[in-house]
């Protein structure tokens, strides 16, 4: 008999803190207190508070334990379940009270969140295809072949559905188009290859409800007439992948995959396909060549992949966050979907907060959300009470949201008219100790670095833009080089084979727009407003206000400040490597760090 | 099935264009505008990387590629906008900004397509810093070529044409971004790997990158050393080719001048290697009548190109027991020189030097097969030769385009030469040795000499016309006096493959296979001139039957000289003598 | 799997064994687990509740832990909150009284009255 549950967050973060050995703990503390078949432990997928973790979750009060480690995980047991008592040090303290919470319920990350996508993540077993059916896992499936391709596609296209992988096109139309094009065997590919930065929706999906992709895929495959499924994920989700296998096994049994789909006479399987971990390989047309075996290369569209995609053939794909949108929809109809988000852009989206904010992790609300709320009011913030400045989203493919539009709602179209794109929902938050041009320049690099060099201007532009700002940041810029800038930022986004270097400026061109006196600085001033730019940083002592007290030149790693106990030091500017440990160490605000 | 046309504006004047056509076809054909391009190569390299062929088209954010961006119905085209201008501009100095600029001693230096096209945008500056850090190590490991990454600019015609023509895939793009390469396996190196020789991708280079590995210098200086005694021999498609290089009108016949040309140079004698395709022909012709007669393996593959030689032996060993164990024209030639010649003329072999002017690259490889040291061989025991002192039949092998190199170093005023005629004995040939050059060629010149020699009568007409032309596979069944035989021809190695994959399957409906490595035969081989004419090869076919129409012996057989070296030297063709002399060996490659 | 009927089946039989995790908004049975609750036999009533709950089918009701309420001499004590009406505390509930307040009380709607500490909260 079991009275108690305990859920244990074995997504990617808990993971990387310590998720198993903290189970470990909480597996010995059962037994040695004798309650080992009262208390079943059940590993879920990601909660979502990344920071928080690892997270135990007591049901069935729901009780929300964080930052537990292995030292501080055996009260769980001895004082929750034996006692009854509330392990209190455990709960999260509510950022604006002194008040701590005792659930999910209580906790405004969690509270403002609609949960679709993440319906399951976090609340199920991800291998146990029952919990997924328990809620309502397949049912979708089961309204597909009720009603046939045709109404799936209708009901998608009504639905307003877009890809939640970055651009936004509507799902529907790629449905409709991949099953009005002709050709055969049809494929329906699930993209899996998430590659932004900080981006790790996908992963959380795939790792903490695998079944809701196997399940879009195979409404997909029956829609377009397709037989043949793949899923690309990257080889550094391990444990996506190994969940994903288990729940493809798991599938079969059941009869969701194979032949004679629930008594259809639909057949349909999946396979995987491991990524080598380029993110060109997210690009579409990239990764159909890399499925095929090929050096994952981008070619132009069109053709677009439902007209000839994998070895030529009408293909359809989709990420992972937008295949998660499907059964629900299928179930609940467009009209539900609908009931969220903007007209344009209906239905929630899953953003991964980062960056300068209290709470970060993974959070999804419905599109429309401002960033005001975002920001404050579910991420809790910015720390240390420093200034918000801007949002980074779209990763190296977007741009900033400036604190001037806090208040806009963000969805597709909103966030294009500023020049950066939705993406595949990454955000980084960032504040008055960041500077812009450090920012797009470390995007550039990115995708520097992950360009697969096929075409001129990506390969060759995105590098000469990249040596500008390299020149810029340390000071050495010259007054045209932001119209060199703006220059090849157009002629890149303008003749770049795929979406990877048609936005791999945005990044640059945005910052310039929105904080052009940043760059001026940088070049006219030889100053990085923000500090950020060590080329560009000079520590010095005041002398004021130096007691002589010997802690920096102590401190200094490289002998560059000299003095005489009680006296004023002096910091020599050609030895000086800017590491700030001076300023750092300095207890009389004597360090001036411009 | 008619073809729909579409309306289209291209610069704001109405066209109605075929559908399927792309913007560059279109603006080409209906608006007499030329849009420039760099990587695109029609049906071979269609991948728009470079981003030269950016068009206007109202209605879209970005500039699509001309090359690759179909026309559709009401669209409307600007070749010629700023934002045009400006993108075409700045992804060609992208381009150069990490381009050598050693412009003055590139090999490419007047027939570059990257520095014609930087003129023609009117580049006059380029605004951006080199940004590759190192230097990269130049491929010196071929026998054939020679490959410079510095100069490369990744326009993958090279790897497209090596993939998708010859179905060789002996290099790919290797690395990322700003660091990606176009390589070989593991960086080995073109000499080390499946690389057949070909030099096809050399023909498409847009710049120096690609040029094959001289034996200028190794020439001149045997030309200047009063003790040797250099002979010339030139293969049949040089002579139709050769003139290009020197402002002659393409498909010009240019043999007289080119012999008279070489003779310039300080070439003792200046041969024909048409003398030993006519002795091939003796050879591979008396094969395929023996294993027809005697039931021998069939079909007979011919043997003359090294570029299907080492395709052979690298991906279809099992098909070597049927290629014809003839060695090819080049090879006999020098071997012929160094034996018969040598012994008639009282020449010491080791004095002789044997150079050939090949339209090949692959023919440098050739050369160097440790099996061809047949004269060497010969004479050893004679003359008590040592193994050192061992010596190949062929010394050196000149590219069509080196030979044009050599005889304008020299100053000589090449079109305008009066002709002159090959030396004799080994220069004399047949209008069947001419056609060795042209893709079914060899397979014709052996009809003529088998028809006669199994039917012993004399052909009604010469002219197998079902074999001839630049398909890339052709076949074809030749009535042999009431017995039907029925013959296959295949030029470029993908074509070939599909061939010999029936032959290996034991699935080949044919008697005779004429395979030639590159499109059209020997006349569109890697070591010819470099020509943007469309029409190139057609010309160059045109002229070698011409040549072949106008020789008063047009059967091998009946070459008097052909027939002198059998009455003194070889007793009778496929004599144990002649397949000493004249036949080789083939081995697996496919481990290496 | 050949039909939704039977997908349907599985649906219903997991939901069981996720009870735990599911909203219950009918009402709610504390169990003090002090030490003196737990010397007293709490565990055993624990599992009585759960059990006679699972028993009778009755899917809405959590059943919780609490430390102790205070009232150590009448151990083991459970609290019952049925919605919209005032909770009930009960004292020495062993087994078989556990079963009792279950079905009484929780099922039939009748307050057990000589099992009752205290109504109304503590």
């Amino acid at each position: 008999m079991i009275r108690n549950q305990l859920l244990i967050c074995a997504g990617g973060a808990c993971i990387t803190s310590g998720e198993k050995s903290v189970k470990d703990v909480l597996v010995e503390e059962l037994a040695k207190n004798g309650i080992q078949d009262e208390v079943q432990i059940i590993e879920t997928g990601c909660m979502g508070a990344c920071d928080l973790g690892p997270i135990v979750v007591v049901y069935p009060e729901g009780t929300f334990y964080q930052k537990v480690t292995p030292q501080n995980a055996g009260p769980i047991v001895s004082e929750h379940l034996v006692k009854g008592r509330v392990v209190s040090g455990l709960l999260y303290r509510q950022p604006t009270s002194e008040t701590r919470a005792q659930t999910r319920e209580e906790i405004s990350f969690y509270t403002l969140q609609v949960k679709r996508v993440l319906r399951n993540c976090g609340v199920i077993d991800p291998l146990s295809i029952e919990e997924y059916i328990a809620r309502d896992g397949y049912f979708g499936l089961g309204k597909a072949l009720e009603i046939g391709p045709d109404a799936i596609i209708q009901t998608i296209q009504e639905s307003g559905l877009r890809g939640r992988g970055g651009a936004g096109f509507p799902t529907g139309i790629k449905w409709k188009a991949a099953r009005d094009a002709s050709g055969s065997p049809k494929y329906v590919v699930c993209n899996g290859d998430e590659g932004d930065p900080g981006a790790f929706m996908d992963r959380s999906v795939l790792e903490g409800d695998p079944h809701s992709v196997i399940e879009a895929m195979v409404i997909a495959g029956f829609a377009i007439g397709a037989a043949t499924g793949y899923v690309y994920v990257r080889a550094e989700y391990p444990l996506a992948i190994e969940r994903l296998e288990v729940a493809l096994t798991r599938a079969r049994e059941y009869g969701f995959l194979g032949r004679n789909i629930l008594g259809s006479g639909f057949d349909f399987d999946i396979e995987i396909r491991i990524g080598a971990g380029a993110f060109v390989c997210g690009e579409e047309t990239a990764l159909l060549r890399s499925i095929e075996g090929k050096r994952g290369m981008p070619s132009a569209k069109p053709p677009f992949p439902a007209q000839a995609g994998l070895w030529g053939k009408p293909t359809l794909i989709n990420n992972v966050e937008t295949y998660a949108n499907v059964p629900p929809i299928l179930i609940n109809g467009a009209e539900w979907f609908r009931s969220v988000g903007t007209a344009k852009s209906p239905g929630t989206k899953v953003f991964a907060l980062a960056g300068k904010v209290q709470n970060t992790g993974l959070v999804e609300v419905p599109m429309g959300t401002t960033l005001r709320e975002l920001v404050f009011d579910i991420g809790g913030g910015i720390p240390g009470g420093k200034a918000f400045k801007g949002a980074q989203t779209g990763g190296p493919s977007g741009g900033i949201i400036t604190a001037d539009y806090l208040d806009m709602p963000i969805d597709f179209d909103s966030v294009k008219e500023l020049g950066t794109i939705m993406g595949s929902g990454g955000l980084i938050i960032l504040d008055e100790d960041n500077c812009m041009v450090d920012v797009a320049k470390f995007y550039l690099a990115f995708t520097v670095d992950e360009s697969c060099g096929k075409c001129t201007p990506c390969r060759e532009g995105t590098k000469q833009m990249y040596q500008i700002m390299e020149r810029i940041t340390d000071g050495k810029g010259t007054p045209n080089d932001i119209g060199k800038l703006k220059t090849l930022g157009r002629v890149i986004q303008q003749t770049s084979l795929c979406g990877l270097g048609q936005s791999a400026p945005n990044p640059v061109l945005s910052t310039i727009r929105f904080f052009p006196d940043e760059y001026r600085a940088h070049i006219e001033d030889r100053k990085c407003p923000a500090h950020a730019c060590l080329h560009l940083l000079t520590y010095s002592v005041v002398s004021e206000k130096c007691v002589g007290c010997t802690a920096c030149a102590r401190q200094c790693p490289v002998q560059a400040i000299t003095g005489q106990v009680k006296k004023a030091h002096v910091i020599d500017q050609a030895t000086c490597i800017k590491c700030g440990s001076c300023y750092e160490v300095c207890r009389f605000d004597a360090i001036l760090k411009e | 099935m008619e073809m729909r046309t579409l309306h289209v504006k291209i610069n704001g004047r109405d066209y109605q264009v075929p559908d399927g056509s792309t913007i560059l076809e279109a603006a080409s054909a209906y608006a007499n505008i030329e849009i420039p391009t760099l990587c695109y190569l029609e049906g071979i390299s269609e991948e728009g990387a470079c981003g030269v062929c950016v068009v206007d088209v109202k209605g879209t954010r970005n500039l699509p590629r001309a090359c690759l961006t179909k026309v559709s119905e009401g669209m409307e085209i600007w070749t010629n906008t700023a934002r045009v201008r400006e993108a075409r501009k700045i992804n060609v100095e992208l381009l150069l900004a990490n381009h050598p600029t050693d412009c003055f001693t590139c090999e490419r230096t007047e027939n570059c397509d990257l520095r014609d096209l930087a003129s023609e945008l009117g580049v006059r500056e380029v605004e951006f810093p080199r940004t590759r850090t190192e230097w990269l190590p130049i491929d010196n490991t071929s026998l054939s070529l020679v490959r410079d990454p510095n100069k490369c600019i990744l326009c993958r015609r090279c790897v497209n044409v090596c993939a998708k023509v010859q179905s060789v895939y002996a290099i790919d793009i290797a690395g990322r971004g700003s660091n990606s390469t176009v390589s070989t396996f593991l960086n080995e190196g073109l000499g080390n790997v499946e690389c057949v020789n070909c030099g096809q991708c050399l023909l498409v280079c847009p710049t120096g990158a690609l040029t094959e590995r001289s034996e200028i210098p190794d020439v001149w200086k045997v030309l200047g050393d009063p003790d040797k005694i250099v002979v010339v021999e030139t293969a049949p498609a040089v002579r139709v080719a050769i003139g290009e290089e020197f402002g002659m009108p393409d498909g010009t016949q240019a043999t007289g001048k080119m012999a008279a040309a070489l003779r310039s140079l300080g070439f003792n004698k200046v041969f024909d290697t048409d003398f030993s395709a006519d002795l091939t022909i003796m050879e591979e012709g008396f094969e395929l009548i023996g294993r027809i007669k005697n039931g021998g393996t069939l079909p007979l593959i011919t043997s003359c190109s090294p570029g299907w030689i080492k395709f052979a032996e690298t991906f279809f060993p099992g098909v070597l027991d049927y290629v014809s164990s003839c060695k090819s024209p080049q090879q006999m030639f020098g071997t012929v020189t160094k034996t018969y010649w040598a012994e008639k003329m009282g020449f010491d072999p080791r004095k002789i030097v044997v150079v050939s002017v090949m339209p090949c690259t692959a023919k440098k490889f050739e050369k160097e097969r440790p099996e061809m040291k047949t004269a060497f061989h010969y004479w050893q025991e004679k003359m008590s030769l040592k193994d050192e002192e061992a010596f190949n039949d062929v010394d050196f092998v000149l590219t069509t385009r080196e030979a044009a190199r050599m005889i304008r170093e020299a100053g000589i005023d090449f079109a305008n030469l009066p002709d002159e005629d090959f030396d004799k004995p080994l220069g004399e040939s047949s209008g069947a040795g001419v056609i060795f050059g042209a893709t079914g060629g060899v397979m014709e010149a052996a009809l003529r000499t088998a028809y006669e020699v199994l039917t012993r009568k004399s052909l009604p007409r010469l002219d197998f016309e079902d074999v001839r032309g630049l398909e890339g596979m052709k076949s074809a069944t030749i009535d042999i006096d009431g017995t039907p035989l029925r013959v296959a021809i295949a030029n470029g190695l993908g074509n070939a493959r599909i061939l010999i994959e029936e032959v290996q399957k034991g699935e080949s409906p044919y008697q005779f296979i004429e395979i030639m490595t590159c499109p059209g035969g020997c006349l569109g081989g890697g070591g010819q001139p470099l020509s943007n004419n469309p029409d190139i090869k057609k010309r160059r076919a045109e002229a070698i039957y011409r040549e072949d129409a106008g020789k008063p012996i047009r059967k091998s057989h009946e070459n008097p000289e052909i027939q002198e070296i059998y009455k003194d030297f070889l007793g009778e063709p496929n004599s144990e003598k002649a397949h000493h002399l004249l036949h080789t060996t083939y081995h697996d490659r496919s481990g290496e | 799997m050949k039909s939704l009927e039977e997908l349907k089946r599985i649906k219903e039989e997991t939901l069981k064994a996720m009870d735990l995790r599911q909203a219950k908004d009918r009402g709610k049975i504390v169990v003090a687990m002090g030490t003196c609750g737990i010397a007293a036999g709490a565990k055993d009533t624990l599992m009585a509740v759960i059990d006679e709950l699972d028993k009778a089918g009755v899917h809405d009701v959590q059943v919780v832990q609490s430390g102790c309420m205070g009232l150590c001499d009448r151990e083991p004590t459970i609290e019952v909150s049925m919605k919209d009406q005032p909770s009930v505390i009960y004292g020495d509930v062993d087994d078989a009284n556990a079963r009792r307040i279950v079905r009484e009380h929780v099922q039939g709607g009748q307050v057990v009255a000589e099992l009752v500490i205290k109504r109304g909260n503590l």
